[in-house]
């Protein structure tokens, strides 16, 4: 009295290929490109020590007569040819915009990680647990959308350093920005992953772990947690392009990643103060790069939102 | 109350909160009101036998279901499990896992009572785990293959997901889940309403089986007198929350005492089929 | 010879999917008289809600009618089917809730509906609304409440009243009182039949209840896997059912007559094939007990009222021997 088909059942691999998500996504020209965008970033910023030119923050490498050297053509002193061109201190360009990259993808990545680990926790436990811990957390969650999240942001960024001592500051000053972005947008993937916790909770196979006595840590982590994570992962790509934006923002503001370490918002910066005396290349590189980076994750996100949405029943 | 009864339940009732809430209450100067989901119900049940609850929605059947097994409290009543005391006023629910181990349930829906992250074997493995029955991962294995065949399953069926089974084959793995702790005791919450009558037939003939063979005792909760006729042993009539009959099915069936019982069987759609039965 | 007020023909249905098409329905045929009341009776997936579905004009895309005709009346109403839904074809669904506006008053919905098909002035469409109210069993007064203020069975009681109150010629129900229960289905169905046969509409009651079929319908068409396999009057079905599906699925129906817990239920073995693995042949074969060599291969001709070979092959064997 066997129904079931007697072959094997497919391999992982297998079913990976078979899903309708890759089917969708060989036919999607647009995420394809976006992702190509997205990969080849990610891996030129891993691999920027051995892509870059040079190292862009070893004062050995610089050479002040190379100073604003516009991109494809012979420096007038030295002879040097630069793709990108340099800035004023002579650095080259594309290294630099290489090495802030990292920064930039660094910071935004931590800063998701963090946002998420916060922002699930809370939403499981907000869902499952309910009563007046749900409240609380909802009603600070409440609170912080009130503000916009770059204020936010900038208010934990302040306070975060001014509780460091002085003269940890600029080695902390990643870490401090990536606390700040990631605090300031935890805020959906609670509200997100309660609302489904809401609904999951509910479901039989959930009574059925009770009755086996799992602790609610149990079933919130092993039952649960695998049945919001769809969701979870729309709102870490759309997030992602979001913190990128958000550190570019806090650093060409200034209060960002220290000028040792420049990321694509210090480049930014730099560049801006010389867009009206002709030196073009120093600004718009790194924009470009960044325009390119926030809006591919951005598409990708949108992508995955529309994709995976009509199975989040 | 004979001395073979596995279970037995005396006084059973919960009420539920349904006011509105406080501020709605403060301004239309209405009080809280309270449902009456179940109203002083006992029964016992035999070892090895089925008792059937048979009502319509809103009857209560359900919440004597989640009650007995522990995932609702009683506002008053006593549960008595083999010989123990499962839920009593003064105590409260027993926090003994060695009773909730003998203590399973089968529920309604084929699609939400499965995890549909999980593996068959990982589902059917958990209880296993989870009480501690084997510690040894070849035996829990083993042991994962035999509850699969129990149910007509086959061995390669523990690697897949709960979607790539039809509804008649994931209540099939829910029953090898509520018979993965060894339990003596299923309360089965309408397993087959969601199933499709040609495989209703066949999870029908499976519990029986399995009541045969591993000597269980089951709570069989259902709307359908047809369905209750040919599972239960003894069956009691819920209407509103209260017990209005009880009675051996064939008694109950040719002279219901009560009218409810008699108009709930006028109006189960019947035919006179030359081939059934 | 007249016209039946509806024919269907080979009405094929498809559902294109990611990397294949699903076939649903496959060359469904059936012909409908006035003031009949014909079953559809299946189990989910057999295709039952799909062909009411598709006579509606109510196919959910992407699925497309990619054969055959739909008639009603002797004009075709495929691919234009919405100038005669609500009007000559009315709808009763399994949730009151979805044909009724939660914002408005149940006899302002009647009005409407009245004035929208009937051409009435408002005095003479209020006292029609007043009038269905009291023929389904609900006080005309009520008519200023709101759907939320009525149990489950009386607001497909209303259903009913704003399915016939345009006078249509056909009611498709689709599973009418499956959310309802058993005491409150009995009563809604019987008013379902009486209305319509004092009307002289025509029903496909869609159902998956052998009991339902018996006790409400004139004839019964049996759906598996997207076909039809038996079609005739619901009492000679019922008496003699000639396909090895019908009878499985009577025989597996519990039954309030049945003589001991200790028997053991007929049943039909395995479940009914999903739309991307359709066995080849009789879509039945893998579950049939009295299944040929030629079952597996060959697709059944529906003839005689059913679509069996084995059924056929007796046919052939007993005209042998008379002859």
């Amino acid at each position: 009295m066997t129904h079931s088909p007697h072959t094997a059942p497919p391999t992982r691999l297998q079913r990976v290929l078979a899903s309708d998500f890759v089917f969708d996504f060989t036919r999607a020209p647009l995420a394809i490109l976006a992702a190509a965008v997205v990969a080849f970033l990610f891996l030129v910023a891993i691999l920027a020590p051995a892509v870059a030119p040079t190292n862009p923050f070893d004062p050995a490498s610089l050479n002040l007569m190379n100073g604003f050297t516009p991109p494809m053509t012979d420096n007038m002193f030295t002879g040097e040819r630069f793709v990108m061109g340099t800035d004023d201190q002579g650095r080259d360009l594309l290294s630099a915009i290489i090495y802030g990259l990292r920064v930039s993808l660094f910071v935004g990545v931590m800063s998701v990680l963090l946002a998420m680990g916060i922002g699930v926790s809370l939403g499981l436990v907000a869902g499952y647990v309910g009563g007046w811990l749900d409240n609380l957390i909802m009603r600070i969650a409440d609170i912080q959308l009130t503000f916009p999240s770059i204020l936010i942001a900038m208010l934990i960024f302040g306070v975060l350093r001014g509780i460091i001592p002085p003269d940890l500051r600029d080695e902390m000053a990643i870490f401090v920005l990536i606390a700040a972005i990631g605090l300031s947008e935890w805020v959906p993937f609670a509200r997100t992953v309660r609302a489904t916790t809401l609904v999951e909770k509910e479901k039989e196979y959930v009574q059925a772990a009770r009755l086996i006595g799992l602790r609610r840590g149990q079933i919130m982590w092993r039952h649960i947690l695998p049945n919001v994570i769809g969701p979870v992962l729309v709102i870490a790509t759309i997030t992602l392009a979001l913190a990128i934006i958000a550190e570019a923002t806090l650093s060409f503001l200034g209060v960002g990643a220290p000028p040792t370490e420049p990321s694509l918002g210090t480049l930014i910066r730099i560049g801006q103060d010389y867009l009206f005396s002709g030196e073009w290349w120093i600004l718009t590189f790194p924009a470009v790069t960044l325009l390119a980076l926030a809006l591919s994750v951005n598409l990708l996100g949108d992508w995955l939102k529309d994709t995976l949405n009509p199975r989040l029943r | 109350m004979p001395d073979d009864s596995y279970l037995t339940v005396t006084g059973l009732s919960r009420h539920f909160d349904i006011s509105e809430p406080w501020l709605a209450r403060l301004v239309s100067g209405r009080g809280g009101r309270l449902l009456t989901a179940v109203d002083d119900v006992s029964f016992s049940i035999a070892k090895g036998r089925t008792y059937a609850l048979v009502g319509e929605s809103g009857s209560g059947k359900s919440t004597i279901a989640r009650m007995i097994v522990g995932l609702e409290r009683p506002d008053s009543g006593t549960i008595r499990i083999d010989g123990q005391t499962a839920f009593d006023p003064v105590s409260g629910p027993t926090q003994d896992s060695s009773l909730r181990q003998k203590l399973q349930m089968v529920f309604q829906s084929p699609y939400s009572s499965l995890n549909p992250r999980w593996r068959v074997g990982d589902i059917l493995m958990e209880p296993i785990r989870a009480f501690g029955l084997i510690s040894e991962e070849t035996a829990q294995q083993r042991r994962v293959q035999e509850l699969l065949d129990q149910v007509g399953l086959s061995a390669p069926d523990a690697d897949r997901f709960p979607h790539e089974f039809s509804g008649g084959q994931r209540q099939r793995i829910s029953i090898a889940r509520a018979l993965a702790s060894n339990p003596h005791f299923i309360v089965c919450d309408e397993p087959t309403s969601a199933l499709d009558v040609s495989v209703q037939a066949q999870v029908l003939n499976l519990l029986k089986q399995l009541q045969r063979d591993l000597q269980l005792t089951y709570l069989f909760i259902s709307h359908d007198m047809a369905v209750v006729r040919v599972m239960a042993h003894r069956i009691g009539v819920l209407k509103d929350g209260r017990l209005v009959e009880e009675n051996e099915p064939g008694a109950l069936i040719e002279s219901p005492r009560e009218p409810y019982t008699r108009m709930l069987m006028d109006s189960t759609p019947r035919f006179a089929g030359g081939m059934a039965g | 010879m007249t016209t039946p007020l509806l024919h269907v023909d080979g009405l094929s249905v498809e559902f294109p999917q990611r990397r294949q098409r699903l076939q649903a329905l496959d060359g469904i045929s059936f012909t409908l008289e006035a003031g009949e009341v014909l079953g559809f009776v299946g189990e989910s997936g057999a295709g039952k809600s799909l062909t009411g579905a598709a006579i509606m004009g109510l196919l959910e895309p992407p699925g497309r009618i990619t054969a055959g005709s739909i008639t009603l009346e002797g004009r075709r109403i495929d691919g234009n089917a919405a100038g005669v839904r609500g009007r000559e074809i009315g709808m009763i669904f399994q949730d009151p809730l979805t044909s009724l506006n939660p914002l408005r008053t149940v006899g302002d919905q009647l009005v409407e509906t009245i004035q929208l098909h009937l051409n009435l002035p408002a005095e003479a469409a209020g006292a029609r609304a007043a009038q269905l109210l009291e023929e389904v069993g609900i006080d005309p007064a009520r008519r200023g409440a709101f759907p939320h203020e009525f149990s489950g069975g009386m607001r497909q009681r209303i259903v009913i009243a704003l399915a016939l109150a345009p006078e249509p010629k056909l009611i498709i129900a689709d599973e009418p009182t499956t959310a309802l229960d058993v005491s409150i289905q009995a009563q809604v169905l019987a008013l379902l039949r009486r209305l319509c046969k004092e009307r002289g509409a025509a029903v496909i009651l869609i159902t998956h209840d052998m009991g339902v079929i018996a006790e409400t319908t004139d004839r019964v068409a049996v759906l598996y896997a997207g076909r039809l396999v038996e079609d005739g009057l619901t009492a000679a079905v019922i008496a003699a059912p000639r396909h090895p599906y019908t009878r499985g699925l009577m025989a597996s129906t519990p039954n309030l007559d049945a003589v001991s817990v200790d028997t053991v239920l007929p049943q039909i073995p395995g479940s009914m094939p999903g739309l991307s693995a359709l066995p080849d042949g009789c879509r039945f074969h893998p579950r049939c007990d009295v299944a040929l060599p030629d079952c597996s291969r060959v697709a059944p001709v529906f003839a005689h009222g059913v679509a069996c070979h084995k059924f056929a092959a007796e046919q052939k064997g007993e005209a042998a021997d008379a002859g």
